[in-house]
């Protein structure tokens, strides 16, 4: 293998032979970049899926109820179930272990805000402080609401970058007062949301003002819990069903609801929703692999038909290099070295132009499904090597052929 | 330095069986050049074939230099034909990606010889068929009386006991085969033993002995007043 005088007769022949060389070499090179492209958008896909749930908390748990459907012990359908203060409480108390952040939620779903001669319609949602971190809620001037504001019922507010922008004009809001029907707020924070403009649209207020605010009295619309992240993704999904399901019990028996009544309690999970994007992505991944691997068995079939070829076109060569003493083993080695030497020459290259043009080429994609393509450098390696070994084999059945070749029929005078 | 005692062989045809060589005796002593006459299917090439290894016979004793040579596998067979023998082929078969000279020197290469070595022997042998100048160049670029030189140059460079042709003239007009016929005397002045197959008779006549085939049988085997080729150039 290290004969150096087989190097130069191999070099040599590959030199004078450039157009085989060359075709052999593309067929390497471009599965190897068509593999290494796929996997690159596979991860892509998979960064972008990911970047979907930046907006919010993966984990998520938001409570609601509605209006009752069914009959139940002798109550009437379409009795509202209104969730109290005392609720949220009673929540955060029995699964405090198993909850990281609670929030309640007091929302006026479409309130004018109005400073000085601005205005403009906002969601203004009465909220605990855990729901910064509900939210993803960034404070980038400021502060969000706090307990003391809940308990004082301060008339306090966090506007979002929007409403900056919209409302003050891009100027310092903080410490100006903003009204709401008619009732005046100290702006305390501003937040931006990386979900973007949609999750902007909400201003926040302490729970307790909103309640006094819009007549709510000791009424909940909702509540939000962040249930504890495990290491072990599948565990949390496990632990977050579990939670729903004690949830929706424990207020199904406080408001005597009927058990199978789906309506009245609205229980949603981001959690189980992220989990069937996750798989989804990972079913894309294994798609992206299963047309990759197809690529490079492509790649090595045609490796192995040019060889076939090339030993076709060489057996007038093969049978003069025999007559002239070459031993059948030394023809097996001139074959497959140069086959070897090929594939991995131009493997390397398909590589090399995969990862290039995923660096330059990624960065500049803008797709909301799409980020960040890339390849494991290792993946890559071990996929050509793995080609140049399957090309060895596939050169193989040639070259052992090519040394079964009787000089006196390869030589014979057409 | 050739011995064949009784040679048989025969080609499988479908069904049949075709009997070429049916008892072949004869013997070649060194230095001899010796020609193999016979109209087309008398068995001249394929007891050429036989002679250099290419092909095998079913019967008979072959003994080159004093080594028998039977029961050969495709390795012991090719040490053989490197160390032994030098072929001309009618066609030339020159590798026609690589030049003269890397020609020549192809069989120095099967023998293990260092790459500089290979090159210094291959330009003496170059020189000695009178194509010094063209040793760079490709066999397409060359006429067919040089390929012929350039192959019997490959044939010499590994130094062979015996040079086999196969109608080394066949494919050349009738001035080029004269020169190439001068250029095989004088290496056989030196004493090389050459042998010869060929079906033109003025061809035969510059050999030293003529070997006449018939049906697989030699029906003549005389030694003749040799011609030199010198004359017709």
């Amino acid at each position: 293998m290290f004969n150096i005088e087989r190097w130069q007769e191999i070099f040599q022949t590959l030199s004078k032979n450039k157009l085989r060389t060359v075709l052999t070499g593309i067929s390497v090179a471009s599965g190897i970049f068509i593999f290494i492209v796929l996997l690159g958008f596979s991860s892509g896909v998979q960064n972008g899926v990911k970047a979907q749930f930046a907006g919010d908390a993966t984990n998520k748990i938001s409570v609601r109820t509605r209006v009752t459907t069914k009959q139940y012990k002798g109550l009437n359908p379409n009795r509202r179930i209104q969730l109290k203060n005392e609720d949220f409480e009673n929540i955060s108390n029995i699964y405090g272990d198993y909850l990281e952040y609670k929030s309640g939620g007091y929302s006026n779903w479409g309130a004018q805000l109005v400073y000085k001669k601005e205005s403009g319609n906002f969601s203004v949602r009465g909220v605990h402080p855990d729901f910064q971190f509900i939210e993803n809620a960034i404070i980038s001037e400021g502060r969000f609401v706090n307990q003391g504001d809940i308990e004082d019922s301060r008339k306090v507010i966090v506007v979002s970058n929007k409403a900056k922008t919209e409302l003050f004009k891009g100027e310092n809001p903080i410490g100006e007062m903003v009204s709401i029907y008619g009732i005046n707020f100290k702006v305390v924070g501003v937040y931006a949301d990386p979900g973007g403009e949609r999750e902007e649209s909400q201003v926040y207020i302490p729970i307790s003002s909103a309640q006094i605010a819009f007549n709510g009295a000791d009424n909940l619309r909702d509540m939000s819990f962040t249930v504890a992240m495990s290491d072990d993704f599948d565990d949390t999904v496990e632990l977050s069903k579990n939670l729903i399901a004690s949830i929706d019990n424990d207020i199904k028996t406080k408001y005597t609801i009927a058990p199978n009544d789906r309506a009245a309690v609205r229980i949603d999970n981001t959690l189980e929703k992220a989990q069937k994007i996750y798989s989804l992505s990972n079913i894309i991944e294994a798609v992206f692999w299963f047309v990759g691997i197809g690529t490079i068995i492509a790649g090595i079939v045609s490796v192995g038909n040019i060889m076939i070829i090339i030993v076709k076109e060489r057996t007038k060569e093969i049978g003069i290099r025999k007559a002239l003493g070459a031993e059948p083993l030394s023809i097996i080695f001139m074959i497959l070295q140069e086959s070897i030497f090929v594939t991995m020459f131009s493997g390397l290259f398909g590589l090399i132009m995969g990862l290039g043009l995923l660096e330059f080429i990624g960065p500049t994609i803008e797709n909301e499904f799409i980020k960040y393509p890339q390849v494991d450098f290792n993946t890559a390696l071990i996929t050509v090597f793995i080609l140049v070994a399957a090309g060895t084999l596939a050169g193989f059945i040639p070259a052992y052929r090519a040394a079964k070749i009787k000089p006196i029929v390869a030589l014979r005078d057409e | 330095m050739i011995q064949i005692k009784d040679l048989h062989k025969s080609y499988q045809m479908g069904s049949n069986s075709l009997h070429v060589l049916k008892g072949i005796n004869f013997d070649v002593k060194e230095g001899e050049l010796v020609s193999i006459m016979g109209s087309s299917g008398s068995g001249k090439s394929t007891l050429l074939n036989v002679l250099g290894m290419l092909d095998e016979a079913d019967e008979g004793s072959y003994i080159l230099d004093g080594v028998p040579i039977r029961n050969l596998n495709e390795k012991v067979a090719a040490r053989y034909r490197n160390k032994f023998l030098g072929f001309i082929f009618q066609s030339f078969n020159l590798i026609n990606y690589k030049s003269a000279l890397d020609n020549v020197a192809l069989p120095l290469y099967y023998q293990g010889m260092k790459r500089h070595e290979r090159i210094e022997k291959a330009e003496y042998y170059l020189e000695k068929v009178g194509l010094a100048e063209w040793s760079h160049h490709l066999p397409n670029e060359l006429s067919g009386g040089q390929k012929q030189r350039v192959a019997i140059a490959r044939a010499l460079a590994s130094e062979p006991k015996v040079l086999l042709a196969d109608e080394p003239t066949g494919a050349l007009d009738s001035v080029t085969s004269y020169e190439v016929m001068d250029l095989i005397q004088g290496i056989n002045d030196e004493g090389k033993t050459i042998l010869i197959v060929t079906h033109e008779p003025d061809i035969a006549q510059m050999t030293k002995r003529i070997v006449n085939l018939k049906d697989g049988i030699i029906i003549d085997d005389s030694q003749v007043k040799q011609i030199r080729a010198k004359v017709h150039v």
